[in-house]
C-alpha cells in the first residue's frame, strides 16, 4: 500500500490537472498582455526596457531547457541562435521593410533549422563534447557576421524602429507586449514537452540514452523535435532585439552574457519543470536589472557567477527542487 | 522457416583489430529457451550488442521474425519485440521505480492513457517482485533490485524474444529460482529466452539448448548435458 500512495501525487498527471497548469499559463499571458495594453501607455520607457531584458530571459532559458534541461544535451551556443534572430530581421529590415511578426517567423525558420542541425550533432557528440560543438558553431557564426559588410560588419549596424500602430504609446510599448505573448507561447510550448510523451522520452534519454533505445524511445527523432524547438524559440526571442536597441555589433548579438544567462537561469530554477527557468529567469534578471541601477553594470555577471555557484552547491536542483523538498517535508 | 525468431549469420565485430567476434552463427527458434555461455570477455555481451543494435556488426546479417534487422535501430528493434536487459543496469535515475517501467509500455507498447499504464506497470513490478518499492528512486534500489527493475523493464516491451544478460548475478538460491520460475513462466506464455549466465545450475535447469562462446568464437551448440561433456568446453572453463 505504502508504494501506491507514494505513487499518488504523480497521478496528479492524469488529464484534467494537466490541462489546469497550460490553462494558468495561457490565462496569466493574456491577463498581462491585455493589462500591458489597456494601462501600459503612462509608463515609464526604463521599466519596459528591464521588462523586455527578464523577458527575453525566460524566452531563452525555456528554450534552453527543452534541450538542455529534459534531454539533458547541454547547449553552449544560445548566443548564435539568438544572433541568427537578430540578424534575420536586420537583414529583411534592410531589404523589405517586413512587419516584426514576419522577421520573427522567418527567424523561428532559420534558427529551428540550425536547430535541427545541432540535433543531428547529438549522433556523434554527447556531454561535453556536443557543448563545445555548439559553442563553436556560434564562434563561426559570429565570424561570419564580422566579415559580412551588408549587416554591418564589426562595425554594427543601425535598425531604424518602424512605425507604430494606435495601439502603442511608444515603440518600447509594443515590444514588451510581444515579448509577453512569446514568452507565454514559449513557457506553453515547454510545458507541452515536458507533459507529452516527448518529455517523458527526454527524460529517459537524459537518464540514459542506451537504456532509453532499449526502451523503444526513438532518441533521435525526439533530440530533433527538442533542439529544432528550442533553436527556433532562441531565434524568435532574437528577433525583435534589433529594434529595442537599434543598434546593433556582433559582440552585442553573440554575447557570452546571453549564452551564461539562458544556463544560468534554468539552473537556478530547476531544469526539471517549465517553472524552473521561469523562476530563474525573473530572479536573475531582476537582481541584475536592481544592481545595474544601484551599483554598476559590470556587477551583471559577477552576480550571474556568484549565485549560480551558490545555488550549484546547495541547491543542485534549483528553486524547483527546493520547494518540492519543502512540499514533500510538510505532513 | 516461421520456426526460427531470431538468426544471426556470419556476425563478424572487430575493435581497433581486436577480434571480439569472428563469424558467430546463431539461431534462436519460437518458443525456445537458450543459455549463452563464456568465460568473461568472450564475446557474449558483444553478440547481445550486435543483435540488439547496440553495436553494428563489421560483416553478417541479423534476420528477426523474418525482416532482415541488421542495419535496424535499437529503438525499431525493441518496439518490434526484441528486448534485452544490461548486465550492468542502467536505469532511469531521475524517475521512480514504477516510471521506469512505464518507459517501454508507453514506448514499445504504445499505451498513451496514464491508467493503463499505471495499472500495467503495476503487474510487472509484482511479477519482478519490485511492488513495494514502486514510489521509490533507482538510487535506493539494491544490486538485486536493480536487476530485476531490469528485467522488468525488459518484460514491459511485451516482447517476442527476451534477451536476458546476467540477471541472476548476486542472487540467493532462493531468488535465483523465483527468477527461473518467472522466465519459465513467460517462455510458456510463448516468449523465447536467452539466458546469458555465469550461474550454471540456473542455465543447466532452464536451457533446452546451450551455445558456449570461446574467444569471439562459437565452440558448441547443442543439448546442455551434451555441450557440457565436450572436452573444448571443460578446456575453455576449467583450463588444460
Amino acid at each position: 500500500m505504502s508504494a501506491q500512495t507514494a505513487y499518488e501525487p504523480r497521478k496528479s498527471t492524469l488529464v484534467p490537472a494537466r490541462l489546469r497548469s497550460g490553462a494558468a499559463i495561457a490565462l496569466v499571458g493574456t491577463i498581462l498582455v491585455a493589462a500591458t495594453m489597456l494601462f501600459g501607455s503612462g509608463v515609464s520607457e526604463y521599466y519596459y526596457l528591464a521588462a523586455y531584458s527578464i523577458l527575453q530571459f525566460i524566452v531563452l532559458g525555456t528554450a534552453w531547457n527543452i534541450l538542455g534541461g529534459y534531454g539533458g544535451y547541454v547547449n553552449f551556443g544560445t548566443a548564435g541562435f539568438f544572433a541568427a534572430g537578430c540578424y534575420t530581421t536586420i537583414v529583411l529590415n534592410k531589404l523589405f521593410q517586413l512587419p516584426l511578426l514576419v522577421d520573427m517567423s522567418a527567424a523561428a525558420a532559420i534558427a529551428g533549422l540550425m536547430g535541427f542541425g545541432t540535433g543531428y550533432l547529438t549522433l556523434r557528440l554527447r556531454g561535453v563534447f556536443f557543448s563545445i560543438a555548439t559553442l563553436a558553431m556560434a564562434i563561426v557564426l559570429q565570424t561570419v557576421v564580422i566579415n559580412w559588410s551588408f549587416v554591418g560588419g564589426g562595425r554594427g549596424v543601425y535598425v531604424v524602429r518602424p512605425e507604430i500602430s494606435g495601439l502603442f504609446a511608444s515603440y518600447a510599448h509594443l515590444l514588451v507586449t510581444l515579448m509577453i505573448a512569446l514568452a507565454t507561447c514559449a513557457v506553453l510550448a515547454a510545458w507541452a514537452v515536458e507533459k507529452s510523451w516527448i518529455g517523458i522520452g527526454l527524460a529517459a534519454i537524459r537518464d540514459n540514452e542506451t537504456a532509453a533505445e532499449t526502451s523503444a524511445v526513438p532518441s533521435l527523432r525526439l533530440k530533433l523535435i527538442a533542439a529544432t524547438m528550442s533553436g527556433a524559440l532562441m531565434g524568435m526571442a532574437g528577433a525583435p532585439f534589433p529594434y529595442y536597441v537599434s543598434y546593433v555589433d556582433p559582440a552585442t548579438a553573440f554575447s557570452l552574457a546571453i549564452a551564461v544567462n539562458s544556463i544560468a537561469m534554468p539552473l537556478v530554477g530547476g531544469t526539471a519543470t517549465w517553472w524552473g527557468p521561469v523562476v530563474g529567469a525573473i530572479l536573475l534578471g531582476s537582481v541584475q536589472q536592481i544592481l545595474t541601477v544601484t551599483i554598476s553594470s559590470a556587477a551583471n555577471l559577477f552576480i550571474v557567477g556568484v549565485l549560480l555557484v551558490v545555488f550549484l552547491t546547495a541547491a543542485p536542483r534549483g528553486v524547483v527542487g527546493v520547494v518540492r523538498a519543502w512540499k514533500r517535508g510538510r505532513p | 522457416m516461421s520456426v526460427d525468431i531470431l538468426v544471426a549469420s556470419g556476425i563478424t565485430k572487430r575493435f581497433d583489430g581486436f577480434a571480439a567476434l569472428t563469424d558467430v552463427d546463431f539461431i534462436l527458434r519460437k518458443g525456445e529457451r537458450i543459455g549463452l555461455i563464456g568465460p568473461n570477455g568472450s564475446g557474449k555481451s558483444t553478440l547481445v550488442n550486435c543483435l540488439t543494435g547496440i553495436l553494428t556488426p563489421d560483416s553478417g546479417s541479423i534476420t528477426f521474425d523474418g525482416d532482415d534487422i541488421t542495419a535496424t535501430a535499437a529503438w525499431v528493434r525493441a518496439k518490434h519485440g526484441l528486448a534485452r536487459t544490461y548486465q550492468i543496469p542502467r536505469p532511469f535515475r531521475g524517475m521512480s521505480v514504477q516510471q521506469n517501467i512505464e518507459v517501454p509500455l508507453r514506448f514499445a507498447v504504445g499505451h498513451t492513457s496514464a491508467r493503463t499504464i499505471g495499472d500495467a506497470a503495476r503487474v510487472i513490478l509484482d511479477q519482478v517482485g519490485l511492488a513495494g518499492k514502486a514510489g521509490l528512486s533507482p538510487k535506493a534500489l539494491t544490486q538485486v533490485e536493480l536487476r530485476k527493475l531490469e528485467l522488468g523493464r525488459a518484460l514491459a516491451a511485451q516482447p517476442k524474444v527476451l534477451i536476458a544478460d546476467e540477471v541472476m548475478a548476486g542472487l540467493s538460491d532462493s531468488e535465483v529460482d523465483d527468477i527461473l520460475a518467472l522466465l519459465t513462466r513467460l517462455n510458456a506464455e510463448g516468449i523465447s529466452i536467452m539466458l546469458i549466465e555465469h550461474i550454471m545450475r540456473a542455465v543447466m535447469i532452464f536451457s533446452q539448448r546451450i551455445v558456449v562462446i570461446v574467444a569471439g568464437c562459437k565452440i558448441a551448440d547443442g543439448l546442455p548435458d551434451d555441450v557440457m561433456q565436450r572436452d573444448e568446453v571443460e578446456r575453455a572453463y576449467l583450463g588444460e
